[in-house]
């Protein structure tokens, strides 16, 4: 049945992978793309970027942070037969896949995910691939072994320590930018982690793509909640992304419209909590 | 007609005229003339016969003026509420050189309420043609031109890219003006005549036209809207705390953040809100504020009131209700403090010669700079023809605007490819969507039995 959950599995403290029934999607699906879900009736309509996806079992494979009160109802109290009321996509337009030389793919936290696909892409097209990820401890990387799978280097950082280099993954990323001649990086994790990965880029002066994780309503160009300013002009990250030039982006400005409504999030959140007898 | 009391209304999202009465109805009715030449049927994009009509709710005859309007008009309780009667059936009414012109819209939504009360007839469909044809959107222009054909025999499929059918009936206009039911009323009747209607189905993502074309469907209209939204294009303009009209009116319409907690969509508006425009979004915009605990709504607007492109009645039921009116004022730049709006600096205009439009064009008063203090602003300028699917459908010939190039009839520049209403036009009115998804309905109709040689 339409998008029925077919599998998942919990990668890590509050992360867990979905493969939802999708076949329209997947059969159109491309790298950089991602699906806008709604869990039921009175839920609110929310982007999340394909992990993955299989034509042929007609299937789309979701990794989801819970970090809200849909991210965590999703988690929580979907198990594998229920239904997602509405998935919507592919959204956004696909990554610009092509022969670059040497790439890298840097994935931060649940955003090891979509580098993932994004990763694969590229090394089809004849690309040597260099993959970086980082995560605040060993226990929130993930996807290690697909991400090893699609490169030909696999660099660690933890912010303590527990697996790689300790630090943020700008100090990998440093030192492949300095060994190795790179015609290109893709960055995708948290918009902090965005911005300083393409503030080294800018340094080493190599081109950064980024994938904009904006507030959106309906993802289809209607309605301009998830505009964002890229070289000073407004864009529209569902239908002109999600992906933009990184060293274009202001991010000071995506923080702070990220933060629009963090009052009712949290509200919501500590509601749904208590309502399942629990604490945050 | 009567409605909720102004002040008690603007805490609820409850519809605001409460509709005629048979007895107010056939009292209405009475004041017809009868005209023999119609002149109101000149002035209505559907042609709906409406003499005809509204003699019969002067004899009490309710169930034969549902079936008149219907005749030529889907929806009927839809158009009933929204339709500029004022500029359109009522204009030429010949009462109206003396009197009130008869109440065409507010009798046209009697008949309709008094159908749904009564049990509607589903309309008679024709034998099967075995002709398929997809239609993209389902607003106005949509659900009409799939009635009309599906009327004829042939198997209509609606794809609609958000999760409920209705478009611009669903996600724009308010409650209050159009309760939410209605539309799903309009919709379930149409699923009832045979209508396929396939949600969360983006054509120019999940599908392209050519896709439609090559699982089998032997036409395709086209009827995606006005959907993207205008901005003023001014510094500051993506503070937090500014809305597009789309945005905000979405959040509360489809997504029922009037609701949140319950519903999980947020939405926020502070003591202070700005609206620029004076359209009927506009209007919808600040009275949505109004209702979610706004303490003060002001339109800002660049000409003068006579100048608004709203409906009167919106107007007057923003006024009413407490929206303030400053006209003759343009905003200029947003002011911010931490990401945040805290103010619309504006300056003040004045009307000069017509324009291209025929209004006198606002002039800027150098130097009239002010700044409002505002918490919330909600821009409703406009909308511009949604560009998915002109932009993923090869051959498709653009005009100005980036509206779709269409003859009279709706026909593209790809064969087989019709569009009609705000695609092909730019923004207008439900009415005129729906004339358009008639007038294509019928040449899709055509096209198809006479190429094929079938009925």
């Amino acid at each position: 049945m339409v998008n029925m959950i077919r599998a998942k599995q919990p990668l890590g403290p509050n992360v867990v992978e979905l493969v939802v029934e999708a076949p329209r999607i997947a059969a159109r699906a491309r790298a950089g793309q991602f699906v806008v879900v709604r869990l039921h009736e009175r839920g609110e309509r929310i982007p999340l970027t394909l992990a993955d996806w299989d034509p042929g079992r007609g299937t789309i494979t979701l990794v989801v942070q819970m970090v809200g009160k849909s991210t965590r109802e999703l988690g929580e109290r979907f198990g594998i037969g229920d239904t997602i009321r509405d998935v919507v996509g592919p959204l956004g337009s696909p990554s610009a896949i092509r022969r670059y030389g040497t790439v890298v793919c840097v994935g931060g936290g649940v955003g090891i995910a979509p580098v993932y696909p994004i990763a694969r892409a590229l090394r089809e097209e004849g690309n040597e691939v260099i993959a970086v990820v980082g995560a605040r401890t060993k226990d929130l990387l993930l996807w290690l072994d697909r991400i090893a799978a699609v490169s030909s280097e696999l660099h660690i950082a933890t912010d303590d320590g527990t697996q790689g280099v300790k630090g943020v993954v700008t100090i990998p990323l440093q030192e492949v930018l300095t060994a190795r001649k790179v015609a290109h990086v893709w960055a995708i994790g948290p918009a902090i982690m965005m911005k300083f990965c393409a503030r080294t880029c800018q340094e080493f002066e190599v081109p950064v793509t980024v994938s904009l994780n904006a507030i959106m309503l309906d993802g289809t160009g209607m309605c301009g909640a998830c505009r964002v300013e890229v070289g000073g002009e407004t864009r529209f990250s569902c239908v002109d992304g999600p992906e933009f030039p990184g060293d274009l982006v202001n991010w000071d400005l995506l923080l702070s419209r990220l933060g629009t409504f963090t009052d009712e999030e949290r509200y919501a959140l500590e509601r749904y909590v208590a309502a399942r007898g629990g604490r945050l | 007609m009567r409605e909720r009391d102004p002040r008690a209304r603007t805490n609820t999202f409850d519809e605001v005229p409460f509709g005629y009465t048979p007895d107010e109805a056939r009292e209405e009715a009475a004041r017809c003339l009868q005209c023999r030449d119609a002149p109101c049927m000149n002035g209505c994009p559907v042609n709906i016969h409406i003499p005809k009509f509204i003699r019969e709710i002067r004899e009490g005859d309710f169930r034969a003026a549902i079936a008149t309007i219907k005749q030529t008009n889907n929806l009927p309780a839809v158009c009933g509420r929204v339709c500029p009667q004022e500029v359109q059936c009522q204009a030429p009414c010949t009462l109206g050189r003396r009197f009130e012109p008869v109440a065409i819209g507010r009798l046209e939504r009697f008949a309709a309420d008094w159908e749904s009360q009564h049990g509607v007839r589903v309309p008679e469909v024709a034998p099967p043609t075995g002709f398929r044809i997809a239609v993209v959107g389902s607003g106005p222009a949509g659900l009409t031109c799939a009635a009309d054909l599906q009327r004829e025999g042939h198997a209509v499929t609606v794809f609609e890219a958000l999760h409920e059918p209705g478009g611009v009936l669903m996600y724009g206009i308010p409650e209050f003006r159009l309760p939410k039911r209605i539309v799903q009323g309009e919709i379930a009747n149409l699923r009832k005549m045979g209508v396929a209607i396939e949600v969360n189905a983006v054509i120019g993502r999940t599908f392209t036209v050519d896709d439609l074309f090559t699982e089998g469907y032997e036409a395709v209209f086209i009827g995606t809207g006005a959907g993207l939204p205008q901005f003023l294009g001014i510094p500051g303009e993506n503070f937090v705390g500014i809305y597009s009209a789309n945005e905000f009116l979405t959040r509360v319409n489809l997504m029922r953040a009037y609701l949140f907690p319950d519903y999980d969509t947020p939405v926020k508006v502070g003591t202070t809100v700005a609206v620029v425009g004076g359209g009927n979004v506009a209007m919808d915009a600040a009275r949505t504020a109004l209702r979610l605990g706004a303490e003060r709504v002001m339109i800002l607007y660049r000409r003068t009131e006579a100048e608004m492109p709203a409906r009167v009645e919106e107007v007057h039921h923003a006024k009413e209700e407490g929206v303030e009116l400053h006209v003759l004022v343009n905003p200029v730049r947003f002011r911010g403090e931490g990401g945040r709006v805290v103010g619309v600096e504006c300056l003040r205009m004045e009307l000069g010669e017509p324009d291209g439009s025929g209004r006198r064009r606002p002039v800027p008063v150098p130097g009239s700079n002010f700044v409002l203090p505002v918490a919330t602003v909600i821009v409703a300028i406009g909308n511009q023809p949604h560009p998915l699917v002109p932009r993923t459908t090869p051959g498709l010939r653009v005009a100005g605007g980036g509206t779709i190039w269409t003859d009279e009839e709706g026909a593209t520049s790809r064969e087989g490819v019709f569009a009609g209403g705000d695609i092909a036009t730019g923004a207008a009115t439900v009415i005129s969507a729906m004339g358009a998804g008639k007038r294509s309905a019928a040449a899709i109709h055509r096209s198809l039995t006479h190429s094929h040689g079938r009925p």
